[in-house]
C-alpha cells in the first residue's frame, strides 16, 4: 500500500457508518494527514444503504470520492455482497460476522469479527459497534497513531459516552489480536 | 493573521462559520437537505453571538425575513437547496430591485424537483443566474473545496454590504457535505459596514451618483424602499430616463467592482492545447487529471477553475480560448455555463460540452479520457 489509503465503511443507516467516518477523518487531522471524508446515503434515517468514505494521504486530496478501496468494512450482509465484488484483491476487508455469512473467493483477505455481537455482549451497548469496528480497522491497519485515535473518540463523542466509546475502540483492538473468526466456506466464483 | 491548528471541517460549516466571522447575525431559513448544517450550525451559534436565528414557516417568508432584518441594519442569510431556492426567487427579485444586502445559499442537489435529494448536481446554474425575473446583476460564487466554501461566504458577505446586491453561493451536494482538512485563519475579517458612514443631511437612498451606504431604518432617515423603480429617494417613478437610469445603475457598480467580485484560478501549461473549464465540485476532478497530465506528465493542458460563475468570468475564457484549442466544460447537468463558455471562447477555440446528469460525481477518468481525444 502507497502513500494514499481509501476507506469504505458501509452497511445500514443507522449503525453509525458516517459517524465513525467522520472520527477517523478528525483523527487522521489530528495525527497531521491530509484527510477528505464523503458520504453517500438515502433519504431514510434508518435502514436503506449507508456508505461513508474517508481518503487519508500525505499529498493534497483532490477527486474526493473513494474509487480504490485498499480498507473495506461490511457491517451487513447487502454491503458486503455489494462491495466485495468491486475491491481489489489486496484490500484488506473486515466485516461483522454478527450480520455477514456465506461463501466468497479465497482472492480476497476478508476478516471476520463479532463486531456488533461484542458491542452487545461485552459492554452492553450496541450502539458502539462502529467504534469497536474502527479499533479493529486501526489494529489491522495502523492508518492513525492509536492513542491519537483515541483521543480523538473523546473530543468527538456526544458528552458523558467518550470512555465507553474508546473502551469499545480497545476492543476492536483486541479483536484483532484475538484474530479473525473462522471463514464460513470458500468458494470462487460466488461473489465475483 | 496568525494561523490556527487544522480542523477538520464539513463544506455547509464552513459556510456558516465564514458567514458568522464576516459578521452575520441573522439567519432565517427553512431546513432542506442537502443545506441543513448551515442552518444547524447558525441555530448553534448565534444566539450566544447576540444573533437572532429563525425558522420560518417556508423559503419565502424566510427570504423576506432575510431583506427585513438586512434593512434593518444586520448582516444576513439564508441558506436553502434548489426547490427552496425557485421559492425564494420573487423576494430576492425585490432585494436587487431595492439593493438590499444579503447572501443566498443554495447547496444543488439533483432536481428538477424534489429529485434526489441527498444526490449531488450542479443543475441551478441558470436558476441562480435567471432565476427571478427582470434584467437584473447577480453576483454567483461556486466553491470547489471546504476553504473555498469558507473564504467565498466572507466575499459573499463583505461584497455584498458594499455593493448593496445581493450574492448567491452556489455549492453542491459533495461540497457541502464532505469534510476535509481547513485551517481557519484567526481574527475577525469584517470589513467597515457600509451603513456605518456619516451620510449627509439630504439623504439619496438611491443616488444617482452610484452607491450610497444603506442608513438603517430607525437611525435618522426616512426614505421610501420598494420593488417598483424608483428615484433617488426611492419613490415610485415611470419616467422612462430615470427607469433607464435606474437600471443602468445597479449593472454599473458590478461593472467598477469587477475585480473585486470576478474570481478565477488557472493551473497548468502556460499555453495549453487542451484546457478544462469548470466550477464547484467538479474542479476536484480536473484538478486530479492535470495535475496528472501537466505536472507530472508535462502535456500541455491547463484548468481555469471559475470561483465566480456570474457575473461570467467573460475576458478570462477568452484569453484562455486565444491559447488553447480545445475547452473542455465538464458540469453536473445537462450543460448550462457551456453556453457561456461557447459564446466567449466559440470563435477561437472548440467548445466541448462533458455532462452527467446521473447523481454521481464527474470521474477523473471521464474528463482524462475526453482531454486524450483532443491530445
Amino acid at each position: 500500500m502507497g502513500n494514499r489509503q481509501e476507506i469504505l465503511l458501509t452497511g445500514a443507516g443507522g449503525q453509525g457508518l458516517i459517524l465513525a467516518a467522520i472520527i477517523m477523518a478528525a483523527a487522521a487531522v489530528n495525527d497531521n494527514k491530509n484527510v477528505v471524508q464523503t458520504q453517500s446515503y438515502g433519504p431514510e434515517a434508518r435502514g436503506g444503504a449507508s456508505m461513508a468514505g474517508v481518503i487519508i494521504d500525505v499529498d493534497t486530496i483532490e477527486y474526493p470520492k473513494v474509487t480504490k478501496p485498499t480498507v473495506l468494512l461490511c457491517m451487513n450482509q447487502v454491503s458486503f455482497n455489494k462491495y466485495l465484488p468491486k475491491v481489489e484483491p489486496n484490500c484488506v476487508i473486515i466485516a461483522d460476522s454478527t450480520f455477514v455469512s456465506g461463501t466468497y473467493s479465497d482472492d480476497y483477505n476478508v476478516q471476520l469479527f463479532p463486531i456488533t455481537k461484542s458491542a452487545r455482549e461485552i459492554i452492553k451497548k450496541e450502539v458502539v459497534a462502529n467504534m469497536l469496528a474502527l479499533g479493529v480497522i486501526n489494529a489491522a491497519t495502523n492508518l492513525v497513531d492509536r492513542q491519537i485515535f483515541k483521543e480523538s473518540i473523546f473530543q468527538m463523542a456526544p458528552k458523558g459516552s467518550g470512555e465507553l466509546n474508546q473502551e469499545a475502540f480497545d476492543l476492536g483492538y483486541k479483536l484483532f489480536g484475538e484474530g479473525a473468526g473462522q471463514r464460513i466456506n470458500l468458494s470462487a466464483e460466488s461473489n465475483k | 493573521m496568525p494561523e490556527s491548528k487544522p480542523v477538520l471541517m464539513q463544506g455547509n460549516e464552513a459556510c456558516a462559520v465564514g458567514a458568522i466571522n464576516a459578521g452575520v447575525r441573522f439567519y432565517a431559513g427553512y431546513p432542506i437537505t442537502p443545506s441543513t448544517e448551515v442552518a444547524e450550525q447558525m441555530a448553534a451559534k448565534l444566539p450566544d453571538l447576540g444573533g437572532v436565528f429563525i425558522q420560518m414557516e417556508d423559503e419565502i417568508a424566510s427570504m423576506a425575513a432575510v431583506i427585513g432584518a438586512s434593512i434593518g441594519g444586520m448582516r444576513t442569510l439564508t441558506a436553502t437547496s434548489g426547490p427552496g431556492f425557485s421559492l425564494k426567487q420573487e423576494n430576492l427579485g425585490f432585494a436587487i430591485m431595492a439593493e438590499i444586502p444579503c447572501v443566498i445559499v443554495n447547496v444543488q442537489r439533483m432536481g428538477p424537483s424534489t429529485g434526489v435529494p441527498t444526490a449531488p448536481a450542479q443543475g441551478d446554474v441558470m436558476q441562480a443566474r435567471w432565476g427571478t425575473h427582470g434584467d437584473h446583476p447577480i453576483i454567483v460564487f461556486a466553491p470547489s473545496s471546504v476553504y473555498e466554501s469558507y473564504y467565498l461566504t466572507i466575499a459573499a458577505v463583505n461584497l455584498s454590504q458594499k455593493l448593496r446586491q445581493p450574492i448567491i453561493v452556489l455549492l453542491d451536494e459533495v461540497i457541502g457535505h464532505m469534510r476535509e482538512k481547513v485551517t481557519i485563519p484567526e481574527g475577525k475579517l469584517m470589513v467597515e459596514r457600509s451603513s456605518d458612514k456619516t451620510v449627509p443631511a439630504d439623504y439619496k437612498p438611491y443616488d444617482e451618483k452610484g452607491i450610497t451606504p444603506l442608513v438603517p431604518f430607525g437611525f435618522g432617515h426616512y426614505y421610501h424602499v420598494t420593488g417598483l423603480f424608483h428615484d433617488q429617494y426611492g419613490f415610485p417613478t415611470g419616467d422612462p430616463p430615470q427607469v433607464e437610469r435606474a437600471l443602468d445603475r445597479i449593472h454599473e457598480k458590478l461593472e467598477k467592482y469587477r475585480d473585486e467580485i470576478v474570481l478565477t484560478n488557472y493551473i497548468g501549461h502556460k499555453e495549453p492545447r487542451v484546457a478544462i473549464v469548470t466550477y464547484g465540485c467538479t474542479v476536484r476532478s480536473a484538478r486530479a487529471v492535470v495535475k496528472k497530465a501537466y505536472w507530472q506528465n508535462r502535456m500541455p493542458v491547463g484548468l481555469l477553475s471559475l470561483q465566480t460563475v456570474w457575473p461570467f468570468p467573460a475576458k478570462e475564457v477568452e484569453e484562455l480560448a486565444k491559447q488553447a484549442d480545445v475547452i473542455i466544460v465538464p458540469e453536473m447537468n445537462m450543460g448550462q455555463l457551456v453556453g457561456e463558455v461557447e459564446r466567449y471562447a466559440g470563435s477561437e477555440a472548440k467548445v466541448i460540452p462533458l455532462n452527467r446528469y446521473d447523481g454521481e460525481m464527474i470521474s477523473p477518468d471521464q474528463i482524462s479520457e475526453e482531454v486524450g481525444r483532443w491530445l
